[in-house]
């Protein structure tokens, strides 16, 4: 808290607006909004509105908030397992991309100075086009008789076509080759800012290069790690379109239940009980993290 | 003719064990860029071996292929005539104190000075007496948890020396050790590092810029420009009897008087410059009416107001310039031919000694073993 107050106390009028503008303007489009969201999954599905919340006995007001859709939510099987899905499938996600994406941004960063913003360039290409579309263009790769399959028959590798639509290894392609750019560019400019006379320093004490890339370029690049893993992690368990279009309804993850309950059941605040639990499942996890890494930064 | 004495260069460190002998190497850079040229040299056991030179000389470059960073474009080295030319830095018993010390900046100075030990699979035990022993020689005990980042610069100076000597490596190689440190702070590490390294017996090549750390700190020196070597000796003979003008131009300050040798005779030579007549009292390799240089150290020359009597090794001129120093004052007196000649004074007594000030006539006169004679 004191830290704070300091903080606050060094603030000129100038950095307040720098800091202030962006900061209401998370206040007005994320806070509030994840207020009502949190405001509505307490109340029933007839009384939304506040007004309808509040009951007034003897003249004092009382809050009347309900409980029974996030114990709805926990005593459902369908719920618990839906959301360990969602995790599982977010973690396989974030893990492959690190697989491939640290080595793509170690090379890239190693890369001779003067062809590193095509390859850059490279990477951001895929965003000029629409996401939606990118993510059909895989539907007509994968199905039966898509582009693949076409090909290794007409090559005779395969004579039955592979199942490679509306399961679970669809949705892992769609999601890592979405999310593979956010995981690739933290990383890379975290380690293009590695000093290699650390290696050289490794080196010098005996490291053979393999391992001191996980004796110092793993270690240094850790935040870079952790960076590119939160932007593939958190929204990748709330993905919504890659499972509604590559998924197939085997494949179970929260996003789809969310729009089911928003949009075909109608129940809001069963809809708003489910959101909250997915923004407390990610963020309760990252707080501590956060926490533990502070402290260690400050030990 | 007669012959100068001759500086004793190599004649003491042949004798001597070698440790590490670099022969003929060249670096080439892009097929172009020549950094190191043909370079040899030796560096004996127990020696502090210094490379001295400006920017852009190839000290760093000859370093950096003795640490194995860099391969020779041609040439060998060898370390206990063992070749270890093609040997990946990773395995040579050689190790380096970094420039800015390259410290670990994730690990904890403990972490940091054992790094080196844990690669050669050492008992743990050992690793734990190896680097309290080594955190003792460097004073650092206390600060064995912390981080580098949370050290100050003198104390991260220690760490990195603690961690290039725990491996006991036979060589030793300093790039600009003190180079981050302010003036003072440099002083004293200078002396701790020096007692250090005698202390553990190790070999050493010191790369630096700074004269005065090559002076203090190595027994031999080597003077660099543009690849290659200018001068190889001690410190005092590379001072006193420099092989060439850019060498006394480089170490310290210099008075350059160009002449003409008019009297050859194997005690002595005379030289004609403009502003003086040199009488030098010994012999040298070359013959009459040859073009010389005559180099003049500022401290050697002493200043009055009377004129000296005799012919030989006076000038006059007026005092342009005085650079007080506190233990010292530099003089800049210009000659009627307008050739500006310093002169150093020691401040010995706590009025300025000689009493000059600025638009003051005076005489500048030395002895006549002060000088030397430069032919190229």
């Amino acid at each position: 808290m004191t830290k704070l107050a300091r903080f606050s106390q060094s603030l000129t009028s100038g950095k307040l607006i720098v800091i202030g503008v962006p900061m209401a303007w998370f206040l007005l489009l994320v806070a509030i909004p994840l207020l009502i969201i949190m405001k509505i999954s307490l109340s029933e599905m007839e009384a939304t509105s506040v007004s309808k919340m509040i009951s007034w006995t003897n003249g004092l007001p009382t809050l009347k908030l309900n409980f029974s859709n996030y114990q709805f939510i926990f005593s459902d099987a369908l719920y618990v397992k839906t959301y360990i899905s969602s995790i599982k499938y977010a973690l396989i996600t974030t893990l492959i991309c690190l697989g491939i994406g640290y080595p793509f941004a170690y090379f890239m960063a190693r890369a001779p100075k003067h062809i590193q913003p095509t390859l850059l360039m490279l990477i951001m290409l895929p965003f000029w086009t629409s996401f939606l579309l990118r993510i059909y263009a895989w539907k007509t790769l994968l199905v039966s008789n898509g582009v693949i399959n076409n090909l290794l028959m007409s090559l005779h590798v395969i004579n039955a076509p592979l199942d490679m639509m509306n399961n679970s290894f669809s949705l892992t392609i769609g999601m890592v080759y979405s999310y593979l750019p956010f995981m690739i560019l933290p990383l890379y400019a975290n380690l293009s800012k590695l000093d290699l006379r650390y290696l050289e320093a490794a080196a010098d004490l005996g490291t053979s290069p393999f391992k001191a890339f996980w004796l110092i370029t793993v270690p240094l690049s850790k935040a870079g790690i952790i960076a590119g893993s939160m932007l593939v992690f958190i929204p990748a368990v709330g993905e919504y379109v890659i499972p509604e279009l590559l998924g197939g309804p085997s494949t179970l993850m929260i996003g789809r239940v969310l729009w089911d309950e928003f949009f075909s059941n109608n129940d809001w605040p069963m809809a708003a009980a489910v959101a909250v639990v997915m923004i407390a499942l990610i963020l309760v996890p990252m707080a501590i993290l956060n926490r533990a890494e502070a402290k260690l930064e400050e030990a | 003719m007669a012959t100068a004495p001759k500086p004793q260069t190599d004649s003491k460190a042949t004798t001597k064990e070698v440790l590490l002998r670099v022969e003929g190497v060249t670096k080439i850079y892009d097929g172009t860029v020549k950094a190191v040229d043909d370079v040899s040299l030796t560096v004996n056991k127990g020696e502090i071996f210094g490379l001295l030179g400006g920017s852009g000389c190839g000290k760093s470059t000859l370093l950096r292929m003795m640490a194995g960073f860099e391969k020779p474009t041609k040439g060998k080295i060898f370390l206990d005539n063992q070749d270890i030319t093609d040997l990946p830095s990773y395995q040579r018993p050689i190790n380096m104190m970094f420039q800015s010390y390259a410290l670990f900046p994730h690990l904890s100075v403990w972490e940091n000075v054992a790094f080196g030990l844990k690669r050669d699979n050492m008992p743990k035990d050992e690793i734990a007496k190896r680097v309290e022993a080594m955190l003792t020689l460097a004073q650092l005990n206390k600060y064995a948890q912390r981080k580098p980042h949370q050290l100050s610069g003198g104390q991260q100076q220690r760490v990195a020396l603690a961690r290039s000597l725990a491996k006991r490596p036979k060589l030793l190689l300093l790039d600009e050790p003190l180079g981050a440190l302010d003036k003072k702070l440099r002083e004293t590490t200078q002396l701790e590092l020096v007692n250090i390294i005698e202390e553990v017996g190790v070999t050493c090549v010191l790369v630096t810029h700074d004269q005065e750390e090559a002076m203090t700190m190595a027994s031999r020196i080597a003077v660099m420009s543009e690849g290659y070597f200018l001068q190889v000796g001690e410190p005092d003979v590379i001072y006193e009897t420099p092989n060439s003008r850019q060498v006394a131009d480089f170490i310290g300050n210099v008075n350059m008087f160009e002449g003409e040798v008019v009297v050859d005779e194997p005690d002595h030579i005379i030289v004609k410059c403009d502003e003086c007549t040199h009488y030098v009292g010994h012999g040298f390799t070359g013959n009459k009416g040859m073009a010389v240089g005559v180099a003049l150290r500022p401290e050697k020359i002493m200043l009055s107001k009377e004129r000296p009597t005799g012919e030989y090794n006076w000038a006059e001129g007026v005092v342009t310039e005085i650079v007080y120093f506190g233990d010292h004052t530099t003089y800049h007196l210009k000659t009627t031919n307008g050739h500006v000649i310093k002169a150093q004074e020691i401040n010995n007594t706590r009025d300025l000694s000689c009493g000059l000030t600025w638009g003051d006539h005076a005489y500048m006169h030395w002895n006549d073993l002060a000088m030397i004679v430069l032919t190229h």
